[in-house]
């Protein structure tokens, strides 16, 4: 049953990140994101992250989708389907692709993880809370003023002068 | 007596009586879904006919009478006029995504009654992340206006879809800040929890704990739900009808229907947060159902939300980003400062 | 019930997916998607190392609400560069903006 959810999931994760990377129509690759975030909050669901995987729907559907969307409509006469979409190294990248993934195997068979017997679902939200106030307060501020530098710095970026 | 979260634990014991436990499991969810569809659609129905007939008496007309008692018939007959007519598909358009933005309008405003109590028991899947997971998936609304804006290959359209979506992201942000407070005073997530922790008479409802909290979850809810004064992606006059111009017959009905279902969430996450969800006015009125009491509230609300779009003219779109930016965003910010020093001060 | 091992090969191969859109696409909206992929491949790994190695500590978890963040505020600056570009290079092609090249 887990299995067959995670074989389900994997597929469509998988199958719209190729979309997302090689469709021609870059609206229709960040429709497919929107696909591959779901699927990926799904995942999260499956592990015992439920809070997470609501984030991970409001924030990348909800906020990093919609302003790619709006990057592709302000930008659209550009990638209309006249336009190449791809520069002439597919062969190359392909190679370089495949070789990290063998690396990527490789190196996980040769890691034994020290799997901890998991105890039943329990609610996350709360943990995580305390995580962030306590030991991780620190990356939690500097992530807080890398968010107020990026919010302020795309603003100064995009503004008309 | 009345309550009808018994009877559906009823149906659930009769029918693992005889059935093994995955089929009750999917039967069950197949109930639920269908019992939850069919009363969203009848209560879009209704709401369509309540806001017209509102909207006539505040101008002094008395709206649809002929079909049926005071026109209550009326949406009917629209809808059957609607599923007759000619499934139109513009030229240009892109087919698939034409194809799929209605109906991912709607689903998105279906899921969301995954978590709403609609009374005591009366609750399809109490999550414990239930708000968070509300507000995560209205975000497909925003996606499908996207969708349909661009699928129809049409400027007024276009526009109309990037001004809904600028819209709607922007007093998101307000509008979590917002129920951020009613989540820290009942310090959980889980709407069930959240009205549980409102219980005892109305004097312990959020609203009188937080009142600024709520105004700013009431005026970006209101956005949300595209309703005047702030419905600039719909804009008649202006956008001719924003991102559905070019829907005709279903799929326009199901962004129709999409449109009240989500005035009908945005209430019952109002009703839920800050009037008590189905908890009774006074303790000694709980022989009321308590699914009167919630729907009671909720109308209540819709109602308001009906009278601002007949009383406030339309704001500009400027002045739109402005007030969600510069004042209600601020005013959020407050309201979780405040609420975090009432908790410590009153603990 | 899927092993860590299933979860990690997934997110491998999620990272690659991602790393190949990097280098192939030059449209700069198409390599912030494949930018994207692979975050969220770092993140499947953060949270089945969580779940499957320290599910007491969630110390997975709070990393990946880290992540996330990081991918917004990413997304945001990212953006804001490519409606710049567009408005001064009438492009969007990562290839064409080489001039800052010695």
């Amino acid at each position: 049953m887990g299995l067959a959810v995670f074989y389900i999931l994997a597929a469509v994760i998988l199958v719209s990140a190729l979309f997302v990377v090689t469709l021609r129509n870059i609206f229709h690759s960040a429709l497919m994101l929107i696909v591959c975030f779901f699927g990926v909050a799904g995942l999260y669901a499956s592990l015992n992250a439920d809070f997470l995987a609501a984030v991970q729907v409001l924030i990348y559907v909800g906020a990093v989708t919609i302003l790619i969307i709006f990057a592709v409509m302000v930008t659209h006469q550009l990638s209309g389907k006249k336009i190449r979409q791809y520069n002439d190294q597919p062969v190359p990248a392909g190679l370089i692709i495949i070789s990290l993934f063998l690396l990527f195997v490789v190196s996980l068979s040769k890691t034994g993880f020290e799997v901890v017997k998991s105890i039943s679902s329990s609610p996350t939200v709360e943990g995580i809370g305390k995580a962030l106030m306590t030991s991780y307060v620190l990356p939690f501020e500097v992530v807080s003023i890398v968010l107020l530098v990026a919010l302020i710095g795309a603003i100064v970026i995009a503004r008309k002068d | 007596m009345f309550e009808l979260g018994g009877i559906f634990e009823a149906i659930g014991k009769w029918l693992n009586g005889f059935l093994p436990p995955v089929w009750v499991t999917i039967i069950s969810a197949v109930i639920t879904g269908l019992a939850v569809l069919g009363f969203l659609s009848l209560l879009a129905l209704f709401l369509v006919w309540w806001e017209r007939k509102i909207s006539a008496h505040m101008q002094q007309r008395y709206g649809p009478m002929r079909t049926g008692w005071h026109g209550v018939l009326q949406t009917i007959a629209d809808g059957v006029k609607l599923l007759q007519k000619e499934d139109l598909m513009p030229k240009d358009a892109d087919r698939i995504v034409y194809f799929w933005a209605p109906i991912i309008c709607f689903g998105a405003a279906f899921m969301a009654y995954l978590v709403v109590p609609f009374g005591k028991g009366i609750i399809v899947q109490d999550l414990n992340i239930g708000i968070l997971y509300i507000i995560a998936i209205t975000t497909f609304t925003v996606v499908s206006l996207l969708m349909a804006g661009w699928a129809s290959n049409n400027k007024w359209a276009l526009l109309g879809g990037m001004r809904s979506a600028a819209q709607i992201i922007s007093y998101e942000v307000p509008l979590s800040l917002a129920i951020v407070g009613a989540v820290m005073l009942a310090q959980t997530l889980s709407m069930n929890g959240i009205v549980s922790a409102q219980a005892g008479g109305f004097w312990h409802w959020y609203v009188f704990r937080e009142p600024l909290g709520f105004l700013v979850y009431y005026i970006a809810a209101t956005a949300e739900a595209n309703r005047t004064p702030f419905d600039i992606p719909e804009a008649e006059q202006e956008l001719v009808a924003g991102f559905n111009i070019e829907y005709s017959g279903m799929k326009f009905a199901m962004f129709f229907l999409a449109e009240f279902v989500n005035m009908f969430t945005v209430s019952a996450i109002a009703v839920t947060l800050f009037f008590g969800g189905w908890q009774p006015l006074f303790s000694f009125l709980g022989f009321i159902p308590s699914w009167v009491w919630f729907m009671g509230k909720s109308l209540v609300s819709v109602f308001v939300l009906m009278w601002f779009r007949w009383t406030y003219p339309r704001i500009r779109v400027d002045q739109l980003m402005n007030f969600a930016w510069k004042f209600l965003l601020p005013l959020a910010f407050l309201n979780i400062i405040l609420v975090g020093f009432g908790i410590v001060v009153f603990k | 019930m899927p092993t860590v091992d299933h979860y990690l090969v997934l997110s491998g191969l999620l990272f690659c997916i991602g790393a190949f859109g990097l280098l192939t696409r030059r449209n700069a909206i198409g390599v912030l998607m494949s930018i994207e992929l692979m975050f969220n491949s770092a993140n499947i790994n953060f949270i089945s190392f969580s779940k499957f190695l320290t599910p007491q500590a969630l110390t997975g978890q709070a990393f990946a609400v880290f992540v996330i963040t990081i991918a917004a505020a990413e997304a945001a600056v990212g953006l804001a560069i490519v409606v710049l570009m567009y408005r001064n290079f009438d492009v969007v092609d990562v290839d064409y903006i080489d001039f800052m090249r010695w």
